[in-house]
């Protein structure tokens, strides 16, 4: 398991694949004629990767502003633990909700669920968020809205 | 004066961004919808994305090159799972005071670890995502982060309980 334990040529395959796809007719064939194997063979190991879970998505990465999901804010929320498991998965439920986690709190910090809502605008962030809060029965929560955006990339792993 | 300039660049991006939404048609939608999470692994996936759309496959590259060059599409290839390849994942806060969010926010992207990172609204003002080989070497980062830059209010979030991640979002209304 892990990176460690993939052959030299599973490596490749994910290094070429980590960065932008080729625009042509045959984007595999490019890649797999960079390290001499087939296109079929490229194909195949990235098939293999998405069935084992080793890639988690292949496709496009959108600017969401410039796609026009402008506001993007993180709902965090203060859930007592014998309910975090019930409220966390109503909360996944909704399609508004990117991702879903428990993260620890702190004295200064008493938010322990973590939701990424994505809407048009604010207003449409904090009416889904009112609708989570109905739906979960949580009342103390606040969303935290991103006012700059420093860095956003795809992770550098080979 | 401060606030006249606030409101000019929120009216300048939002004309910017009619513009680029009013670029973007119906089949346009429909490709981003496919490409998000369906890219075809097969040899030809610009044909079969056409197909789907009902436009050829040059029609389709010339789509998504101009998707790409209007900065809507980041890029396309794999997304991988951290875990799976043996890294691991936190989210992290800090306190930063204004003046010193410029020369804080340096000193934390220019780790390859840190792969997002917003200012927001709060007292914990910036937030990024950091991955590593360990927990122990994002700790350690983070300590050499407070050390450069003399901000002590860093705090390690790593996901105690996983709910939901889902990406690609529905661009067809």
């Amino acid at each position: 398991m892990g990176k460690k334990a993939m052959t030299d040529i599973e490596k490749q395959v994910c290094k070429l694949v980590q960065g932008d796809m080729p625009l042509n007719p045959q984007p595999f064939k490019e890649l797999a004629d960079k390290i001499g194997i087939s296109e079929d063979a490229f194909i195949s190991k990235i098939n293999e990767f998405l069935e084992n879970g080793y890639i988690r998505r292949f496709g496009a990465a959108l600017r969401h502003r410039k796609a026009g999901i402008t506001a993007n804010g993180m709902g965090v929320w203060i859930v007592p633990e014998s309910e975090r498991e019930r409220v966390g998965n109503i909360m996944a439920s909704f399609k508004e909700v990117s991702h879903c986690y428990e993260r620890p709190s702190f004295e200064d910090w008493p938010y322990n669920l973590f939701t990424m809502i994505h809407g048009r605008t604010k207003e449409e962030c904090f009416e889904v968020a009112k609708r989570i809060s109905d739906a979960a029965g949580i009342k103390e929560y606040n969303i935290l809205f991103s006012s700059q955006e420093f860095k956003k990339e795809s992770m550098v792993y080979f | 004066m401060r606030r006249c300039f606030k409101f000019l660049q929120f009216a300048l991006f939002n004309l910017h961004f009619t513009i680029e939404r009013s670029d973007m048609d119906t089949i346009d939608k429909k490709i981003l919808n496919i490409i998000q999470t369906k890219f075809p692994i097969t040899q030809k996936p610009y044909e079969a994305i056409g197909e789907n759309v009902g436009i050829s496959e040059n029609e389709t590259i010339d789509r998504i090159a101009n998707l790409k060059k209007e900065g809507i599409i980041r890029r396309i290839g794999a997304t991988f799972d951290p875990k799976k390849l043996g890294f691991t994942s936190s989210l992290c806060a800090a306190k930063v005071p204004k003046e010193k969010v410029e020369e804080f926010v340096k000193v934390v992207n220019s780790y390859s670890g840190v792969t997002h990172n917003y200012e927001r609204e709060h007292q914990y003002n910036i937030w990024f995502t950091f991955i590593a080989e360990s927990m122990e070497e994002i700790e350690k980062s983070l300590k050499e982060i407070s050390d450069k830059t003399g901000i002590t209010d860093i705090r390690n979030l790593p996901t105690v309980r996983f709910f939901k991640i889902k990406v690609d979002f529905d661009m067809s209304n």
